[in-house]
């Protein structure tokens, strides 16, 4: 039988490696702060998640896409900035988490617990991780393209407004899945750090995108397997430990 | 006038009356000419004339009234002004070529049209000089063999090696490759000796035929107000 730790182990790997990897697309889109107001727009789920017992990822994964049909909504019916938008949805978003929340609970939220993952939410964490490994693998040329100049990608067929929706969409599942080992304050941490060490090290795209995952993965797996030693949450163990790759990797910056 | 029947020969792109509106500005109004294969339309006009706008219109980036006519399923080739994000992305010369998804040879025969050697194609992006990334550029939309080449307004002046111009590569690349080439262009000391048409543009067609009949003083002073002159004697 699988050990709570090796489950732990697992689900960190593969949520790790792919939040690495669509890490790499939002580093180059300069985006990678986004996936924090994002992750704020998953509390309200979690949090109903843990309220009544089902898969936090499922909660959050349908409170992301509330919040961004609100922000997209609102968008249309006042014209305030898209920012401004994130700003009132998703603080609005951590608020009705905290007041919904038993205090016990709270920490969970926020900086997350994937020691508490079970068999069924570790075997949805890796199957989502593979199929959207497949899939940015797939289109990550023509998102580089179109990051690179839509005119370009215009001729040769390729559309900027199809590869954003497919990007949004696994953004909104990376972090929703990542919210799960690092909780909502940290899911940034998880794209935006591995992600940002690879550029440093690397000189061209193939390397990039690997070592994004190779940072991602490590980070998670020494994490979770200090986590079993020392009295910290997983998630803060993952930040830092992406942190201290991060300051090694400027003493071999090209 | 030669032959009628020389007209008819491959209509390649057909712009009749063509509209285009950006958040309620006109930036392009009542606009037509066409492009007959082989020939150089070059598009003059000062910044804001709507010159860059005409181009994403025709590749279909933006919404317009009127009609623009391709010839049916011919490829274009977009040699863009500037990429400004590009130097943020960790990508070698070979992996920004194969983002189009071409066969390794494809890639070689275009950096071969534009005079550089395989090796360059290890070499990073960011690290090229402004020349051999202008031949990059060109060398990208060559690779898929394009029948038509959109050409951005190419740095005037820059020094892409070996004493070439980037003009006296299009000029080379027209030849060798059939080319049909709508240029975006600054320098008029140039239109000369390459266009076979020419297209001032600023908000609609101010004048539009042939470089001797279209290039007069006046119609320049029209196009750019009245400072610029320019001396059809000067070659250089």
């Amino acid at each position: 039988m699988i050990s709570q730790f090796e489950l732990s182990l697992i689900a960190g790997i593969f949520i790790g490696g792919i939040a690495g990897y669509i890490g790499t697309l939002m580093v180059v889109r300069r985006m990678s702060v986004a996936a924090d107001p994002l992750s704020h727009l998953v509390l309200p789920g979690v949090a109903l998640g843990l309220l009544f017992n089902f898969d936090i990822s499922i909660g959050a994964i349908l409170s992301i896409t509330f919040g961004m049909i609100l922000i997209w909504l609102l968008e249309i019916k006042t014209k305030l900035s898209t920012e401004t938008l994130i700003a009132v949805i998703f603080t609005l978003g951590a608020a009705f988490a905290l007041l919904i929340l038993p205090g016990a609970d709270i920490e969970e939220v926020f900086v997350g617990d994937i020691s508490k993952i079970n068999f069924s939410s570790a075997v949805i964490s890796v199957v989502l991780a593979v199929i959207l490994f497949f899939v940015i693998r797939k289109f990550y040329s023509k998102m580089i393209l179109t990051e690179i100049s839509e005119e370009l990608a215009k001729v040769e067929g390729v559309s900027s407004k199809k590869m954003l929706f497919i990007y949004l969409i696994a953004v909104a599942i990376v972090v929703a899945l990542g919210v799960k080992i690092v909780g909502g304050l940290l899911t940034a941490s998880l794209v935006a750090i591995p992600a940002a060490t690879a550029k440093n090290l690397s000189k061209n795209l193939f390397q990039y995108s690997i070592l994004g995952i190779i940072l991602g993965v490590l980070s998670s797996f020494l994490g979770i397997f200090l986590f079993k030693f020392l009295p910290l949450p997983a998630g803060i163990l993952i930040t830092l430990t992406g942190g201290l790759f991060f300051f090694v990797s400027l003493i071999f910056k090209r | 006038m030669i032959a009628d029947n020389l007209k008819e020969k491959a209509k390649i792109l057909e712009v009749k009356n063509l509209n285009v509106e950006l958040e309620g500005n006109k930036i392009i109004e009542d606009l037509s000419f066409e492009v007959e294969k082989g020939e150089v339309l070059t598009i003059l006009g000062p910044n804001g004339a709507g010159k860059t706008t005409l181009f994403r219109a025709l590749i279909g980036l933006l919404p317009f009234k009127g009609k623009i006519g391709w010839q049916k399923g011919i490829k274009i080739g977009f040699v863009p002004q500037r990429l400004p994000f590009i130097k943020n992305i960790p990508l070698s010369v070979k992996e920004f070529l194969e983002l189009k998804n071409v066969s390794r040879q494809e890639t070689e025969a275009a950096l071969d049209s534009v005079g550089m050697q395989k090796e360059i194609l290890d070499n990073n992006i960011g690290g090229l000089s402004s020349g051999q990334f202008q031949r990059i550029l060109v060398a990208f939309a060559l690779v898929s063999n394009p029948e038509v080449l959109l050409f951005d307004e190419p740095t005037i002046g820059i020094d892409i090696g070996g004493e070439e111009t980037i003009y006296n590569l299009l000029g080379k690349l027209k030849k060798e490759r059939n080319l049909t080439v709508l240029l975006i262009t600054h320098d008029l000391s140039i239109v000369y000796k390459i266009s076979t048409n020419i297209l001032c543009l600023n908000k609609k067609a101010l004048c539009y035929g042939l470089p001797k009949e279209v290039l007069t003083a006046e119609n320049l002073a029209r196009l750019y107000g009245e400072k610029i002159k320019f001396y059809s004697h000067v070659h250089d």
